[in-house]
């Protein structure tokens, strides 16, 4: 029962996680049809940035804010010079740009910050609190409570703001939203900003559990992809949930089958759905007019 | 006929070469430019984008490491057996995934390079684990196969045969039933082409290509790594087809061109290598963003006239 709760709480938290990066993936790919991946760069320049800047002297919070302003700001920038200049490419090559995009942004930090792992310290100290047996780290209640606000009030913004209508607009329909004046434009660089500000929260939350790196992204774009399509590609409350179940699929099959083998039983999981409900748990069937 | 003409290159370039060097860079060229011929087959032509290409890559370079290692077992016939073998798995697994459309294909062609690349990291016993492990020379007729000139002969006579075998596909029937479903999948299913069928065929045909150079890899190096099977090598071979053109096969060969010297060309700027390498990549996409040899016809039809 203690094994059974403590494998429960590490793959919530490492769930939340992936969940914060396929709601980033969601989210462009809603208001754009362009699959991102640089979105795991976005998490590593949250984690990376405020590490250097704690480490010149600036105190976490601040440090943080700043972190989360200048990657919400190169998520502009991407969308502004790369995204924005390649308008009506096909999807493979605006994926390319993304890719292309993901390599030069490990360049950069590779150069800017460095080449070694870092860590940041846990806001709640890194004694671990016992629960029916479990040992359960404060920064893990973080992470999810953290992840619960996000969500929450991504929700409320899409759903009780102007804006958040015409992103609701733009992604149902991109002629039908330009042709009732909404920039359509504007609501994709938004959709950018905002899925960069969640992927470096992301980064800066799960630094002090899991380390961080300037290729730390790769791998978490990968997970929160696979979480976007688990969950059905375009659902919200899909990427939560394919994130949240991914990270407990690890957290179960490193701790009964092994550790080595966790990624491996994560996908064959995600291929055995993607099988069986070729849209994913959440997404819609779609009919294919002629 | 470009046939001829990439021929006559391959055999005159090496006058040029001042240094055995550049056979390295040539065959490495030609090996992924191989696997790129047989990725385009598929996604050009065919449709569906695959981002796990190159775990077929890997099970062909550890066909050749494994099988003379551990069973004793000539390396050229098991260049063919880990063929066959590429062969079997996307014939199998070919039917259900190739079902699923967009991105979803995508997601399932990437967990499924992941998971091989996850055993080969795994399975220490028999691969050497992350470390990799040598690979026994090629032995023909008691003739040991060494060197990079003499590779770069091999290599570029298989490139080009490859190559002839492509162009062929794609002016036979097969092909352009295949043409006809990348253009329209429901309109070549009324056509009466069996859409499932064709698909398959070609998946097995790209895995074939895609094993070959990966064991051509293996051979050559002399030495393998689980990279080789792994994600960021899937998006370089991705990559190369788009960056080429997707459904030129000459393209196939400028892409690998273009992503085989490129970073061997940025090594000089050290540490700004990776930055300079996306920065290109963006850079092509966006302004080239049907790939280079489509888009670079384009503007010599424009300019002609």
């Amino acid at each position: 029962m203690a094994e059974l709760l403590q494998f429960i709480s590490s793959g919530l938290t490492v769930g939340a996680i992936y969940a914060l990066v396929a709601l980033g993936f969601t989210l462009i790919y809603k208001a754009s049809d362009i699959i991102n991946f640089a979105q795991g760069e976005f998490v590593m320049l949250g984690g990376m940035t405020t590490v250097f800047v704690t480490l010149a002297g600036v105190p976490l919070p601040l440090a943080a804010l700043i972190a989360v302003v200048s990657t919400t700001a190169i998520g502009v920038a991407l969308h502004r010079f790369a995204i924005e200049p390649a308008r009506g490419a096909s999807p493979v090559a605006l994926i390319m740009i993304t890719i292309g995009a993901s390599i030069f942004l490990r360049g950069v930090a590779q150069i800017v910050f460095d080449r070694r792992f870092h860590s940041l310290p846990p806001v709640f100290g890194a004694d671990p609190i016992q629960f029916g047996g479990a040992a359960i780290l404060p920064q893990s209640l973080v992470v999810l409570a953290s992840a619960t606000v996000i969500v929450t009030v991504l929700w409320l913004f899409i759903e009780r703001t102007l804006l958040g209508k015409a992103v609701i607009a733009t992604a149902a329909n991109r002629l039908a939203a330009r042709l009732i004046g909404i920039d359509t434009r504007r609501v994709v660089a938004l959709s950018f900003a905002v899925s960069a500000a969640i992927g470096a929260i992301a980064g800066i939350l799960i630094t002090p559990i899991a380390l961080t790196s300037y290729d730390a992204g790769t791998l978490l774009a990968l997970k929160g992809f696979a979480a976007a399509m688990l969950g059905g590609i375009g659902s919200a409350p899909g990427a939560v949930v394919g994130g949240l179940l991914i990270g407990m699929m690890e957290a179960f099959a490193a701790g009964y089958i092994s550790s080595n083998y966790k990624d491996a039983v994560a996908f064959l999981i995600i291929l055995a759905v993607l099988l069986s409900i070729p849209q994913g748990l959440f997404g819609r069937a779609k009919v294919e007019r002629v | 006929m470009p046939a001829i003409v990439i021929a006559a290159l391959i055999a005159i370039l090496p006058l040029l070469f001042p240094s055995a060097y550049y056979y390295r860079i040539g065959v490495l060229v030609f090996v992924f430019a191989l696997a790129v011929v047989g990725l385009n087959l598929l996604m050009g032509f065919a449709g569906p984008v695959s981002l796990g290409p190159a775990g077929f890559l890997g099970i062909g370079a550890y066909s050749v490491a494994i099988g003379p290692v551990h069973l004793g077992m000539p390396s050229w016939l098991c260049l063919l057996g880990g063929a066959l073998l590429s062969g079997a798995i996307a014939f199998l697994v070919g039917r259900p995934i190739l079902k699923l459309k967009g991105h979803y294909l995508a997601v399932a062609t990437l967990g499924l390079g992941l998971l091989l690349a996850i055993v080969l990291t795994n399975e220490a016993r028999w691969t050497g684990g992350p470390d990799g492990m040598s690979v026994p020379r090629l032995v023909l007729f008691g003739w040991s196969v060494r060197g990079a000139t003499t590779w770069y002969w091999i290599a570029g006579a298989t490139f080009v045969a490859g190559f002839v075998l492509a162009l062929n596909l794609m002016d036979s029937p097969t092909g352009r039933a295949l043409q006809a479903i990348h253009d329209s999948e429901i309109a070549a299913r009324v056509l009466g082409i069996d859409v499932a069928r064709k698909k398959l065929a070609i998946f097995v045909i790209s895995a074939i290509y895609a094993s070959v150079a990966g064991s051509f890899l293996a051979l050559f190096n002399g030495y393998i790594t689980p990279d080789a099977a792994g994600f960021l090598r899937s998006i370089e071979l991705v990559a190369m087809v788009v960056l080429g053109g997707m459904g030129s096969i000459v393209g196939s060969l400028v892409g690998a061109i273009v992503l085989v010297v490129l970073p061997q060309v940025l090594t000089v700027f050290h540490d700004y290598e990776q930055a300079l390498l996306g920065l290109i990549v963006m850079v092509f996409m966006i302004f080239l963003r049907r790939g280079i040899v489509p888009s670079l016809a384009v503007a010599l039809a424009g300019w002609r006239k």
